[in-house]
């Protein structure tokens, strides 16, 4: 037992791969403990970074800057009444945010944090990934459907056609990366590298192709990757029902959409499970034509000092965030109110330094270098969601479906044909 | 739509006319026949925002108002109509027969193509009890008049909404403040109080405090509303 | 006036029972508690999917009976109930109160006393439009020009709290005049307002005018041609979108109007885009005036000779302004009582609510928000 823990640790696969079911295990337990993390830092940051776009404060009482603040709402959920319709169907009703939220964790077993740290590596991992992420409709259909008011139904049913419509534009955008991992090109298109190209659809695979090609899929036969990047970037705001494609929730036409009956605890599992598929897509962005846990220039920048240079990131940047929080609470009011909340930010910043500090430990800077570039993407990724937000109306739903289907899909379709011609000749 | 680009009548700036056919109210002017009735640029008042005014009307007693077109109706009707002017405000009291041909007459022939507003008066010590009013302005004549009909408990009108349907919501009003029907008026049910009061509350014999008890007792499930 | 008898056989269309039955359409309650109706609106939507079949408006949640009070009023006491009708713009309605009092008196306001009351009743205008622009806005979906016009329409508040002591429901004006003198500063205020305001548009703009997505959600939507607005009565920035030069601060000029230099905006097509272009010309139109009348304030006595107790004489006076919305009349009978026999207020946003039946029928559900919108209704002033 002991023996095949410890063997993994020597190993370079995931541990499903390796067949490790401890190490598996510990990583989905990782993920979703991380998951959880994120999407409550998600939280705070998007009230900040909102309100500070439109000149508020945003949450600064619970804690300091509002730090608390999720928990606070976390906890608030968690004891309100739990309120389920009359004449609800209650199984279905009962059912409805738990596929929704299963369906947006499952994902991230495929999704990879680097060439060892994702729970399994399948060879349909793409497949598997945009399949269980399309299941979250379901979840939204039934809650609208159960709820048994006329809100949630239309809300859900715009859902469920727009997630359809988006799905198909997204899923050639997806082609035509898997595409690329393949193809090299030639003339002013050619990566000029003879590596392996053997065409896969494993996540890990892959960002280990755009390894080897030199090149983030986004930038390769310029401008078609961009163009499928975009096309996707798109869909997938229209996937997880963000503004400006937030019909389904849309707040001044449908109260609150598809969730409007749900309440409490009920209606945090469709909070939580709406946050995880933001991340989830993004992971696939990243994936898929950012490099995924690639480090910024891995085969330009070679050498044991770029090595060193690269891998004190995340140290840093934790050790920045501290200095921050720590400059911030200096910056306090003094004033004895203040003072728990000044040695609380302190106490956070020192937290934060701390676990900077931790970071540069070499054997620890080298395991987490991978896991910090992914992320460091997503979080691009996820703050382009705050922004839209803030910037975007509303599409009406004729509109995104004409986005969907006239504009996205003919794009993304162009930009399929042309990778594989350009692959190709 | 010829109207659509023609703007309302601006006066110059520093004109001291008055636009449209206002006339002061116990002017000097005598009472003239309603055949030679004044031109149009004859019949003005220093503004309101300029200039002394004129003194306070004695006894304030409405003038006779006289235009061509009051004279034009006056030809067509006769003594079912009399036209006054008030305050620089003219008005016209059609007989309650008429107020159907009239309200069209003036839509169709005098150009008044938006109705302000409709509204009523309760008058309860008077034999017929009811003053009901229309605000009329013509776009392209920048005149803005009132009809006035006096009716009693019981009769009924002819509704505006096929001249201005904008009339729908204030008849409506009228219906549900005063309890004045509106004959032909596609809808004519409640409009601010809801569905099943009883009593209409700008009656005069409508107390302030006033309320429909029962309706209360039964939709609210409350004592009462006070 | 083939628009009215459009409009009539429109009101008949799918109105009768048998459509009922019809198991594709769906009834829903839009309020009157809900996000988008601006209070307490509820509009009954008849929908096939997300097409509007025909809407019914139910209104009277805020009614306070404001006419039966009057009747139940002096002249003066009744003044500040007026602010709670559209108390988004409680000026304007003052305004056109004690203006409509003191024709029945035959009175008039003294020059400075104008001046002020042109100040803020403009002043008022553009803090009315700021907040219409935050919440049609964020109706649309752009949730950030709401904090930005409610940030710079503080500063309008600011002023008004200076000057009168209120900032919603300024009762700033009495019958004859106005009650309080200016404060000191009153002009350096309003200009360095004027001055921070101007770009602050801009900005609205800048988020706003040649979004994509705002353009497509309000371009050819509810969109009502001038013949429409005229048949139903509709005034106000509505009116001026499709096409008719029509404002009665132009038309027939009442406080001094007639002394300021400025155009009415006006747009032709009709639609939600061209209402939000006008309300943005129109707050640049105030700001002109503004600057024109703090500029030439004069000196001198802010009350009229207006008797202890006010007695009109025996009549009956219909005055109207243009509010931001539209035409607001009042209309006073007097019998030569200390109280108004009978007020009647010529509400615009019950006249132009109206019309939004005639402009959502065959657009989709998100339209009858924009619209509900772009009418720009203040319910305390529907249901009044």
């Amino acid at each position: 037992m002991l023996t095949s823990i410890t063997s993994y640790l020597h190993s370079n696969e995931t541990p499903g791969a390796a067949g490790n079911m401890f190490w598996a295990l510990l990583y989905i337990l990782a993920i979703f403990l991380g998951l959880s993390i994120a999407v409550i830092a998600m939280n705070w940051l998007e009230r900040k970074v909102l309100a500070h776009m439109q000149v508020r404060l945003g949450p600064m009482r619970v804690g300091p800057h509002g730090l608390l603040q999720p928990i606070a709402d976390a906890l608030k959920l968690l004891i309100k009444e739990d309120i389920m319709p009359a004449h609800a169907d209650r199984l279905v009703f009962w059912m409805a945010p738990l596929i929704t939220v299963l369906a947006a964790f499952t994902t991230f077993i495929v999704v990879p944090f680097g060439p060892t740290h994702a729970v399994t590596d399948m060879n349909i991992g793409i497949l598997f990934m945009l399949g269980v992420s399309s299941l979250g409709v379901l979840g939204i259909v039934t809650a609208g459907w159960a709820s048994n008011s006329h809100y949630p139904l239309i809300g859900s049913l715009r859902s469920s056609a727009q997630m359809v419509s988006y799905e198909v534009a997204m899923g050639l955008a997806v082609v035509s990366a898997v595409l690329m991992t393949s193809l090299h090109g030639t003339g002013v298109y050619g990566t000029g590298t003879t590596g392996s190209g053997t065409g896969t659809l494993s996540m890990i695979g892959i960002v280990k192709a755009q390894y080897d090609q030199q090149i983030w899929f986004a930038f390769k036969f310029f401008p078609l990757g961009l163009i499928a990047m975009f096309v996707f970037s798109v869909a997938m705001v229209a996937e997880t029902n963000r503004a400006p494609f937030d019909l389904p929730e849309a707040e001044s036409e449908l109260t609150a959409g598809f969730h409007t009956e749900y309440s409490g605890f009920r209606w945090s599992l469709f909070f939580l499970a709406e946050y995880s598929a933001m991340i989830a897509v993004s992971s696939i962005a990243v994936t898929l034509w950012f490099g995924g846990w690639l480090r910024p220039f891995p085969n330009a920048l070679t050498g044991a000092t770029w090595d060193l240079l690269f891998s004190l990131f995340p140290g840093f940047s934790f050790l920045g965030l501290g200095a921050l929080a720590l400059l911030s609470a200096m910056r306090m009011p003094r004033h004895r109110m203040f003072k728990i909340q000044t040695i609380g930010l302190a106490g956070f910043g020192a937290l934060l330094a701390l676990i900077g500090l931790g970071l540069l430990v070499p054997p620890l800077r080298d395991r987490v270098q991978d896991i910090y570039w992914f992320v460091a993407k997503v979080a691009v990724f996820m703050y382009l969601y705050i922004w839209y937000r803030g910037t975007f109306p509303r599409y009406r739903f004729d509109q995104l479906m004409m986005v969907g289907w006239k504009i996205l899909l003919p794009t993304a379709l162009a930009a399929l044909i042309a990778t594989a011609v350009v692959g190709v000749f | 739509m010829a109207d659509e680009e023609k703007p309302a009548v601006t006066p110059p700036p520093g004109n001291e006319q008055k636009p449209g056919g206002e006339k002061q109210a116990g002017s000097v002017e005598p009472i003239r026949p309603a055949e030679h009735g004044a031109p149009e640029t004859a019949r003005s008042q220093a503004k309101p925002g300029e200039g002394p005014r004129p003194a306070k009307p004695t006894g304030a007693v409405p003038g006779s108002w006289d235009a061509p077109m009051v004279a034009r109706f006056k030809r067509q009707y006769g003594s079912g109509l009399e036209a006054l002017t008030y305050l620089g405000q003219d008005y016209l009291i059609v007989d309650r027969s008429l107020i159907g041909n009239v309200l069209l007459l003036l839509r169709d022939r005098e150009q008044f193509d938006y109705c302000v507003d409709v509204t009523a008066v309760h008058y309860p010590k008077r034999e017929k009890q009811f003053e009901v009013i229309w605000i009329l302005y013509s776009f392209a004549r920048n005149e803005r008049i009132r009809v006035k009909t006096i009716m009693a408990e019981g009769e009924s009108l002819p509704s505006s909404v096929q001249i201005w349907p904008t009339c729908n919501w204030l008849e409506r009003e009228v219906f549900d403040m005063f309890g004045i029907t509106f004959e032909g008026h596609p809808e004519l049910k409640r409009i601010l109080l809801p569905e099943g009061w009883n009593g209409h509350p700008l009656r005069k014999d409508y107390g302030i405090i006033q309320q429909d008890q029962e309706w209360v007792q039964l939709n609210l499930g409350i004592e009462s509303g006070q | 006036m083939s628009e009215a008898s459009k409009y009539l056989s429109q009101l008949q269309v799918g109105e009768g029972e048998q459509t009922f039955l019809d198991s594709n359409e769906l009834i829903i309650n839009m309020g009157p508690q809900h996000p988008a109706t601006h209070g307490v609106l509820r509009v009954i939507l008849k929908l096939d999917g997300e097409k509007v079949l025909g809407t019914e408006c139910v209104i009277g949640y805020l009614h306070r009976g404001v006419e039966k009070i009057a009747e139940n009023r002096t002249y003066t006491m009744f003044n500040p109930y007026v602010d709670r009708m559209d108390y988004v713009a409680a000026v304007s309605n003052g305004l056109g109160y004690c203006q409509a009092v003191e024709r029945l008196l035959n009175i008039e306001a003294p020059p400075r006393a104008n001046y002020i009351r042109v100040i803020l009743t403009e002043l008022n205008r553009i803090s009315s439009h700021q907040l219409w622009l935050g919440t049609h806005a964020l109706d649309i979906g752009a949730i950030t020009p709401l904090f930005y016009t409610f940030r710079d329409r503080e500063e309008i508040l600011k002023i008004f709290e200076k000057y009168c002591g209120a900032r919603l429901t300024t009762h700033a004006f009495r019958i004859g005049g106005c009650q309080y003198e200016t404060y000191e500063g009153f002009e350096r205020d309003v200009k360095s307002f004027c001055n921070f305001v101007a770009p602050k548009i801009e900005e609205y703009e800048e988020l706003l005018t040649t979004n994509r997505i705002w353009v497509e959600r309000t371009k050819g939507v509810g969109v009502l041609s001038a013949a429409g607005c005229k048949a139903l009565g509709v005034t106000g920035p509505v009116l001026r979108a499709s096409g008719v030069k029509w404002d009665i601060r132009k038309a027939q000029p009442y406080a001094n109007y007639s002394e300021f230099d400025f155009e009415i905006p006006t747009r032709q097509s009709g639609d939600t885009y061209d209402r939000y272009m006008v309300r943005m010309a129109e707050m640049r139109q105030s700001l002109r005036i503004i600057r024109q009348a703090v500029e030439r304030i004069p000196e001198g006595p802010i009350m009229a000779k207006v008797p202890k107790v006010i007695k009109p004489p025996p009549g009956e006076v219909y005055h109207s302004i243009e509010a931001p919305k539209g035409e607001l009349g009042y209309f006073i009978v007097s019998d030569g009582s200390t109280q108004p026999y009978r007020l009647r207020v010529r509400p615009p946003s019950f006249v132009n609510l109206q019309a939004l039946d005639l402009m959502v029928r065959g657009q989709l559900v998100a339209d009858v928000i924009a619209v509900i919108g772009t009418l720009d209704i203040v319910l305390g002033e529907v249901d009044r």
